[in-house]
């Protein structure tokens, strides 16, 4: 069960929905904090959730202010780098050029598709989470401190 | 603060708006066995660094917060409480970057941020205490005077008394006390215990300074003694009028004042940080000089006081009544009126001739080029001495700058700062219209500064203040300096970083002869 844990987070690694923050994270757990990613995740879920409501509802009045809209993406993508969240980090990215080029197209496509990755990327890591959970403190153990 | 120094258990102050990162970052820190306190906002911070002055040794904060720009806390943590603030941000554009550096950070991080780069955040503790070490000793070293050193020590362990000058001070390893030093409450020596300054004690401070007058005569000593709080030293008081002048230069150096005429050449290095004085200046941090922009505002605000005294047309008088003429040496611009620089006189009760010296190490720089105006001469004659028993001994921190300047000039450098002292009459009359709205400024400066005010400004607000009180001063005396204009500033080139805590048209006097003198010995600028 360990190694199927190993390997889905492996593959998340490596289909770019995680980066090395995420690996740093896992360094970080240990007995004082036996959940310490888990923890991580769901603050940042939890987070970013109310960061995209704030940007849907920006994005909804439809006047588009690209600054404040900037602004909130700034601290998204912030946010998102704290847990390693690469595709929605490079969405993140792609909608502030777009806001800085004053494309509001661009914007709402983009946001769009952040979503999604972000959605995608929560549904990913709660399996990931579950699984480790089931798989019992061994996977971290294992990991040399 | 005061315990000898150690990685472990180093208190950290992080200040981040994303919980995420808060979290993260505490964990981080923890597995670095720092101390750790974590802060949401802001304001928050603040209180916290002021609820408990010397709680805290470093603090960490990002640069986009939602109640205050980060850049605006990282300058009230530096003005007043003299941290060192690490920046941290997932954007790392040069530009921001820089700022975060012109603004007094040690380090920028960038997001997403890795345990190594946590592990050596001490060493931005560690290195700037060992700077403030070597500041004060490097006062004493430079000027080589023994009393100087004695001073330093006396000064340094006694937190700011007068120094007997009994003592034979041998080499002090300032770093190696600095690392033994382990709580041990009595020795004082390497550390002072931090000062918060709150709105109420910086508006004395701030008083103090107005009353003083001119600029340079605001010396560390001066300031305390008209402030009248007793627990606070000279050193303190030194400490944050540097910064304070840093920061004020900092700004008006922001806003490229063009008034500034005159080859004001030298002024273009950014104000530094700590360390203003080019050079060692202060002992530890109390560079007394005053950068630039204090400097103009004390400058305006000695004026009522001296031209108060005197007639206003008189240059001589343009310089604070008897008593204010102490020691500070104000950067007045080395008007070349001798007159001026006598009035600037009464060395002889001056009280701290050294703490003004500090300050006055951009302007002795300036003075010590020049040769003594010959109506000076007697007054130096009369001062020097006096200035230089008296003042140096209890300041040793000015001495530092003091000695500096007098071993070239063989103690007459203490009357090159009189002379500089003195104003052009223009000039001053400039000045005292000037002073009052830079009395008014301060406030409006202190207030953006938004040092406990309880209507807190917000950041923005500071720049566009200063600005205003800077302005309207740069214009005044951008008008006198336009009488200046055959000054020659390229003549300060010795201390470019001196100059540039002045604002322009404070410098100067008009005199180029003045003004060589001065600058070369550049001592400080070492």
């Amino acid at each position: 069960m360990q190694r199927q844990v190993a390997l889905i987070k492996q593959s998340l690694l490596d289909q770019g929905y995680l980066d090395e923050q995420f690996m740093e994270l896992e360094e970080l757990q240990d007995d004082a904090n036996p959940n310490f990613v888990e923890e991580v995740a769901t603050l940042y879920f939890k987070d970013s959730a109310r960061l995209i409501n704030n940007i849907d509802q920006a994005l909804e009045r439809g006047s588009f202010d690209f600054n404040r809209l900037d602004n909130y993406m700034h601290q998204f993508k912030g946010s998102s780098t704290s847990i390693g969240a690469s595709k929605v980090k490079t969405e993140c990215t792609m909608f502030r050029e777009y806001c800085r080029a004053g494309n509001a197209e661009g914007c709402l496509r983009t946001f769009k598709q952040l979503k999604k990755e972000h959605a995608t990327l929560r549904k990913k890591l709660e399996q990931y989470f579950q699984l480790a959970r089931q798989a019992g403190p061994k996977e971290t153990a294992r990991r040399p401190k | 603060m005061d315990k000898g120094f150690s990685p472990v258990g180093l208190r950290v102050l992080v200040v981040d708006d994303d919980p995420t990162w808060l979290k993260i970052l505490e964990k981080m820190l923890k597995k670095c066995s720092y101390e750790v306190t974590t802060c949401g906002l802001a304001r928050e911070a603040l209180r916290l660094l002021r609820e408990r002055k010397d709680g805290y040794d470093i603090v960490i904060s990002d640069v986009n917060m939602p109640d205050m720009d980060g850049f605006k806390l990282l300058e009230h943590v530096g003005l007043e409480l003299d941290l060192p603030v690490i920046m941290m941000s997932v954007d790392g554009e040069t530009k921001r970057v820089m700022k975060g550096v012109q603004h007094g950070a040690c380090d920028y991080l960038l997001k997403p941020i890795r345990m190594k780069e946590l592990k050596i955040i001490w060493q931005h503790v560690l290195r700037k205490k060992l700077q403030e070490v070597r500041d004060i000793e490097g006062c004493c070293y430079e000027g080589g005077a023994d009393w100087f050193t004695r001073n330093d020590e006396t000064h340094y362990l006694g937190g700011g008394e007068d120094v007997s000058f009994g003592k034979k001070r041998k080499e002090f390893d300032f770093e190696k006390k600095l690392l033994q030093d382990e709580s041990d409450p009595s020795s004082s020596s390497s550390k002072k215990a931090r000062v918060v300054w709150s709105f109420e004690l910086h508006q004395k401070f701030v008083n103090a300074v107005n009353q003083i007058g001119c600029d340079h005569k605001a010396g560390p000593k001066k300031i305390l003694d008209l402030m009248n709080v007793p627990w606070l030293t000279r050193e303190n008081v030194a400490s944050h009028l540097q910064k304070y002048r840093l920061y004020l230069s900092r700004l008006e150096k922001g806003k490229e004042l063009k008034c500034y005429s005159g080859g004001v050449k030298n002024i273009d290095s950014p104000p530094k940080d700590s360390e203003f004085s080019s050079g060692h200046q202060s002992p530890g941090k109390n560079s007394y000089g005053f950068s630039g922009g204090s400097s103009l505002i004390h400058k305006a605000e000695t004026d009522p006081k001296q031209l108060a005294s005197s007639s206003v047309s008189d240059p001589s008088d343009v310089h604070m009544p008897p008593k204010a003429k102490k020691s500070r040496i104000e950067f007045d611009p080395p008007i070349s009126s001798s007159c001026a620089f006598e009035s600037l006189l009464p060395w002889s009760d001056v009280p701290d001739p050294l703490e003004s010296k500090p300050t006055i190490l951009y302007e002795s720089s300036f003075l010590q080029q020049q040769p003594l105006l010959p109506s000076q001469s007697p007054y130096v004659a009369n001062s020097a001495p006096t200035l230089m028993q008296d003042e140096m001994k209890p300041s040793y921190e000015t001495c530092v700058n003091a000695d500096a300047f007098l071993m070239p000039q063989d103690k007459n450098s203490t009357v090159m700062i009189l002379q500089d002292l003195a104003l052009p009459t223009p000039y001053a009359m400039k000045l005292q219209e000037a002073s009052s709205n830079v009395t008014n400024d301060t406030e409006s400066i202190l207030r953006s500064l938004n040092w406990e005010l309880p209507e807190s400004h917000h950041s923005g607000f500071i720049d566009t203040d200063l600005d205003f009180s800077w302005i309207q001063n740069e214009h005044f005396l951008a008008n006198t300096s336009g009488n200046f204009q055959n000054f020659q500033f390229q003549d300060y080139s010795c201390s470019p970083s001196l100059l540039s805590e002045l604002p322009p048209h404070l410098w100067f006097g008009n005199d180029p002869d003045e003004c060589t003198l001065m600058v070369d010995h550049g001592l400080f600028i070492s």
